[in-house]
Parts: structure tokens; C-alpha cells; sequence
């Protein structure tokens, strides 16, 4: 199978004062495209600071990423944002959708990113169209013009979802989708990832609950700051 | 374009917004008020040297004066570039009411009242004879006899209160003694005479120049009078200064270095002559040199002012950093997501600076809207407080105003806006770099704690 992203010998560590905590101590991982990978571990095992160096938000400390077959490092500012922007969607265990924007403008807002304020006239209503249909198909077609504050968690996430999903990334980063949700909510955002996997998408999941681990194709074990299988 | 929609969601949606956009209305507000009031105070005030003066002087540094004026006139009005000119004759002297009570120090100036009354705005400063400025020196009263024309706050035709001017209807009949000191050639009092001229004269109207110093202590009075009174009518005639008015169109500055050379050529040519040395005396000035130690002090206080709005400048600047630094430390998630959707670091900077020029925008238009109704009630606001309240902001028997300046400059208005907007963006910089640099992984997290 075609690889999608490959890490080697990751090693990232923080300073807690004057003592370093090494959290990843050469992560080394292969995830192949269309894959539903779950990373499971323990709390503080490392397992956000890994799906983060994966989507480029952070930088490891040594080690390389490849994402097909291109090194992240060696990024540029513009190339990074084009990354972040086309090649990944983060859905984070806090949602973290923009308060002073609706659900819609919320989902389109990775799109708008990407467009120039000329540009975004002609892409305005294609991608209006295709927020209208994802939040459809997360059953938010009734919240368009609410507020994230005025949605549940359940909602929010969704939202979150939809908004990773708008520019068709090849990768999903989901850092403990589930984490901040009830059971029954929780069930429901992870049944719309595996539909999402059955349509071919690649997921990578970031989770501490071995039974929502259980659910993907293939878990990744983060045990002492190295993979485990 | 999602830092166009942020930038505006936070400009609404956040409540220190109006805090930022009050101090930058309150800082417009005080800035176009004073700046007008005071451009125009200075302005008038120009305007009004400008008037007394004429466009350009030919004036002796003593009170001894010079001689040898008329040919050097007919020279003058032979010269394309000029339109008229008043010889004056100037000296100093006591000013006495009837029974020769309340002795003033004055100024005595001697002119034709036509030809000043066409090279400066004599004309207009006179409250009786506007329309016949010709006759200014005929008091309506009594036609036969000697009339002068007094700085109307010899007269004290105040009103103690506020410190407006009043006119009877018709010139009061007054005898005023003029006492003066005639000098001779060489600057000495002359001797043939008592060593103190005197000559009474009838008041027929007064004179409202604007300027203190001249309206309190000038009294004109009709050329050859004037020479008669400084010892200026022999054995040379002499007179103290001439007034040029320049063509409409002509350059002031090239016409008044004409002036400046005729007058060098006239001066050598007349040197050799009895009482030639006086020539050294002599300087062309335009009337802005002429009446620079007037101006100058007006000049610095503008200055000051200005200096004084360019640290509140300043203090809108610490303003919009601090609203924008306190946004950026509770956006700090805001911040972190946008980084995890590819917004680039420019398109962030690019956020904070449109919300700060909105800041600024709103706060300039708020601020010159009100600065402008405040400007155009403000002689009433005045009439009112003193009515009410017997309180004046300028007192007039102080100030030599009618009104205070309220007309707004659009040059003025643009850049008191311009200069907003680049302060807001200035104050904007620094908390806006300092959100672009912020690591996307630390802004998420902090939020989460």
C-alpha cells in the first residue's frame, strides 16, 4: 500500500523547569494511505505531541516526518500553511471552532484561508454549497447560523469534523475526538469516522480508550515515549 | 479574506472595542477642536498683520525717520508689480481728554487716509466712515476742524462684562490733545519749537484692527499733521515708513526683493544729500519680517500645541496596543486554530491591523463628527455659558477676537484621520507580530488549561 505519512526516529522533549521531560524518544511509524490508525497511551504518554508533529503544528526536537515522501521539515512558511491548509484537517478533543463565526463560516473558514479576498468571490458559493453539505451530513443543516457556544459537544464536534473535511484532505488528525463527549456522543462522532474511512479517507486517531481504539483498522501503542504494536 | 470576516467579528463582537474606539474619539475630538480653534486664532492673526501692514514695508529703525519719500514713491508707483503705496509718519506722544485729564501713552501715526486705506485695510477698521474714508479726518460733527481716528480701545468702547465693543450711533464730540516729541535730523528734540508739540484734535471715528497694540495705543491723524507734530515737516520732509500693496497674482517674495533693490539704488544715489545718513536706517521688509516679533511668539505656541497633540498621539497609540495586546492574550486560542487551517502568519498580522484601522476609522469619523458639532455651536456654547454662567472661554477685552475660530480645514481633518489611522496601525504592530509568532501547539494549549 502507498504511504501516507512516515515517521523517523522522532525525539521531542520539554523543559518542566529545570528538569527535561523527554515525551516521544524516537517514535518510528508508518501509516499507510486509507488506513484508520488509532495511537492509544496513557495520559501524558505523548500521544498529542505526536499527532501535532504529524499535521506540523509542532517540531520535533530530532527525527524526520515524511509526508508522501516530503520532509516536513524542510518547509517553508508558505508551504507549511499550504499543508496545514490542503493536506491535513485537525479535529481536536476541545473542538476549538471560532467563536465570533457561525457553524457555516466555521466550516468554510479553512477555505476562505486558502482564497485571496478577490479569489474568495468566485469560490464563495462552491464552497458555501459544500459546507451546506457536509453539515448536512453531520445533521447540522438546522444550526448553520447558530453559534459554537450555542451548540452541544456532540454538535461542536461535528462542526469541528466538517470543518477538517471542507478542502478534501488526504489526512484526518483526530487528537481524542471523543475525549470531552458523553458515551452515546462520543459513539456517534466515531461511527462518522469510520463512515469516513469507508469512503476511503486516512484517519489518524489520537485516543486513551482502548474500546474506541478496538474500532480502527490498526492501534498504535505509545508506551514509554516509543511505538508499540 | 477570513482575516477581513475576523477582523470585523472581533471589531463588533468585542466589547473593549468601544473602550478603544472612545479614546480614539476623545483623542480626535480634543485634537480637532484645538487644532482648529488654534490654526485659526493663528491664521486671524496673520491675517490681521497682514491687513495693518500692506504687503510690503520700507521703514526706518528710529523715530527721526528719512526723507527724500516723494521721489522714491513716484519711483514705486511707476513699477508694474505695485498697486499702492502710503507714506506714515510716525511718533510718539501723550494722549489727554478734556480738561487734559487721563494722559495716555500712544503711537501717532500720520497718513493719507486714501492712499493707506488702499495699500492696508485701514478702511475697514473704521466703524463710522467706511464709505468715506476720504473724509475721515472731517468729524461729522464738527466738519471744519481737525479729526483723528482713534485705536478704539483708547476710546473704551467695551463693555466691562464680556469685553465686546459698543458704538454710540453718531461719533461722540470730543476734544483730545495730542502731545508730542518732535526730533530733528540728527534725533535730538528739536528746540525752535517748546520741546513739546501739542495739537488738539477732534475724535471723528476709531480704528478696529484686531491688534491689541495697535488699537490701544494708536491714534491717526492726517499726514502733514503728523509730520508737524514729530518734527518731521523740516527742513527735509520726513516720514517713518511706506506701505506697498502688490498687484493681485504677483509673487510677494520676488516683488518685495524688487523693492529691496530699487530702494539700495535710491539710497546710494540720495546718500551724498542732507540727512542722506538716515538712509541706514532703512529696511525693505515683507510684512511678514515686519511684523515677525508679533507673530513669532503666536508661531511657537502653535507649535507647542502641536507638540503637545503629538503626545496624545502617543497616548492613543499605548491605547490601541494595550486594547490589542489584552485581545490577543484572550484570542490565543483564535490564534493557534488559525494556524492549524493554514492561515499564514502575514494574514494574521494583516487581522489585527484591519481591526486596529477599524478602531481608528470609527473613533476618527465619531471623533470629527462630534469635534465638528462642537466647532459649529461652539460661539454659542460660549454665549451660552456666559449668559448663564457669566463665564467666557477667551474674555475679549483679553483677546482680540470677535468670535472663536471654528471653521474646520479639510487639510486639517485629513490628517488628523490619516494620522489616527497609522497611530492605531503603529500602536497595532507589536501585539500583532507578537500573535503571528505564536507557536499554533502552545496557543492551543494554553486555552485548555
Amino acid at each position: 500500500m502507498e504511504t501516507m505519512i512516515k515517521a523517523q526516529n522522532i525525539k521531542k522533549s520539554y523543559k518542566m523547569g529545570k528538569t527535561r521531560l523527554d515525551v516521544l524518544r524516537g517514535v518510528n511509524l508508518t501509516i499507510e494511505k486509507g488506513r484508520f490508525v488509532a495511537v492509544v497511551g496513557a495520559s501524558g504518554s505523548g500521544k498529542s505531541t505526536l499527532l501535532h508533529i504529524l499535521g506540523a503544528l509542532d517540531r520535533p526536537n530530532s527525527g524526520s516526518v515524511f509526508y508522501q515522501k516530503q520532509d516536513l521539515a524542510g518547509l517553508r512558511w508558505g508551504k507549511l500553511n499550504h499543508f496545514r491548509n490542503k493536506e491535513v484537517g485537525f479535529v481536536f478533543q476541545f473542538y476549538h471552532l471560532l467563536d465570533e463565526l457561525t457553524v457555516l463560516e466555521n466550516v468554510m473558514a479553512p477555505a476562505m484561508a486558502s482564497t485571496s479576498s478577490l479569489g474568495w468571490f468566485s469560490l464563495r458559493s462552491k464552497t458555501r454549497k459544500k459546507a451546506h453539505q457536509l453539515l448536512d451530513r453531520f445533521g447540522l443543516k438546522e444550526r448553520l447560523c447558530h453559534k459554537p457556544y450555542e451548540l452541544s459537544g456532540g454538535e461542536r464536534q461535528r462542526v469541528a469534523i466538517a470543518r477538517a473535511l471542507i478542502n478534501e484532505p488526504p489526512l484526518l488528525l483526530a487528537d481524542e475526538p471523543t475525549g470531552n463527549l458523553d458515551s452515546r456522543t462520543g459513539h456517534g462522532i466515531l461511527e462518522a469516522l469510520k463512515e469516513l474511512h469507508g469512503e476511503g479517507q486516512t484517519i489518524i486517531m489520537v485516543t486513551h480508550d482502548e474500546r474506541i481504539a478496538s474500532q480502527a483498522s490498526r492501534v498504535i501503542r505509545l508506551i514509554d515515549g516509543k511505538v508499540q504494536e | 479574506m477570513i482575516k477581513w470576516l475576523l477582523a470585523w467579528r472581533y471589531f463588533f463582537k468585542r466589547p473593549i472595542s468601544i473602550l478603544a474606539i472612545t479614546a480614539v474619539t476623545l483623542c480626535v475630538f480634543i485634537v480637532l477642536v484645538v487644532m482648529t480653534v488654534m490654526n485659526g486664532l493663528v491664521r486671524d492673526f496673520k491675517q490681521k498683520n497682514h491687513d495693518y501692514a500692506g504687503d510690503c514695508i520700507i521703514e526706518a529703525d528710529s523715530l527721526v525717520g528719512f526723507g527724500y519719500y516723494e521721489d522714491f514713491i513716484d519711483l514705486l508707483l511707476k513699477q508694474s508689480y505695485i498697486e499702492a503705496v502710503s507714506p506714515v509718519a510716525k511718533g510718539v506722544g501723550l494722549l489727554s481728554g478734556p480738561g487734559g485729564v487721563r494722559n495716555i501713552g500712544i503711537e501717532i501715526h500720520g497718513i493719507n487716509p486714501i492712499l493707506h486705506s488702499q495699500t492696508t485695510n485701514f478702511g475697514q477698521t473704521l466703524h463710522y466712515q467706511k464709505q468715506t474714508v476720504s473724509d475721515v479726518f472731517r468729524p461729522q460733527y464738527a466738519p471744519g476742524r481737525n479729526g483723528c481716528v482713534v485705536g478704539i480701545d483708547l476710546m473704551g468702547f467695551r463693555k466691562p462684562s464680556d469685553g465686546s465693543y459698543y458704538h454710540p450711533d453718531n461719533p461722540i464730540p470730543l476734544e483730545l490733545v495730542v502731545n508730542a516729541f518732535p526730533l530733528n535730523i540728527k534725533g535730538g528734540l528739536q528746540r525752535s519749537l517748546d520741546l513739546v508739540s501739542t495739537k488738539s484734535f477732534y475724535y471723528s471715528d476709531d480704528s478696529h484692527s484686531g491688534l491689541v497694540r495697535v488699537d490701544g495705543a494708536v491714534v491717526y491723524v492726517p499726514l502733514e499733521q503728523g509730520q508737524i507734530l514729530c518734527g518731521m515737516d523740516v527742513p527735509i520732509k520726513r516720514i517713518s515708513s511706506i506701505h506697498i500693496k502688490f498687484k493681485k497674482g504677483v509673487s510677494g517674495r520676488a516683488s518685495v526683493g524688487q523693492v529691496r533693490q530699487l530702494w539700495a539704488d535710491y539710497a546710494a544715489q540720495n546718500a551724498d544729500k542732507p540727512g542722506g545718513d538716515l538712509f541706514a536706517n532703512v529696511h525693505v521688509q515683507s510684512w511678514q519680517e515686519n511684523r515677525r516679533s508679533v507673530i513669532a511668539p503666536m508661531e511657537k505656541e502653535q507649535t507647542m500645541m502641536t507638540m503637545l497633540f503629538l503626545m496624545l498621539g502617543v497616548i492613543t497609540v499605548f491605547i490601541v496596543f494595550v486594547v490589542l495586546y489584552m485581545i490577543i492574550s484572550h484570542k490565543s486560542k483564535d490564534i493557534g486554530i488559525l494556524k492549524s487551517i493554514g492561515v499564514s502568519i502575514s494574514d494574521i498580522i494583516w487581522m489585527f491591523l484591519l481591526f486596529s484601522v477599524f478602531i481608528a476609522l470609527i473613533g476618527a469619523l465619531l471623533g470629527s463628527a462630534a469635534g465638528w458639532g462642537f466647532l459649529y455651536k461652539v460661539n454659542d456654547i460660549e454665549d451660552w455659558l456666559y449668559e448663564h454662567y457669566e463665564w467666557q472661554l477667551w474674555n475679549r477685552s483679553v483677546y482680540a477676537i470677535g468670535e472663536i475660530p471654528n471653521k474646520v480645514e479639510m487639510d486639517v481633518l485629513a490628517v488628523i484621520i490619516g494620522s489616527t489611522i497609522l497611530a492605531c496601525m503603529i500602536g497595532a504592530t507589536v501585539p500583532s507580530l507578537q500573535a503571528a509568532r505564536k507557536k499554533p501547539v502552545q496557543s492551543l494549549q494554553v486555552n485548555q488549561l
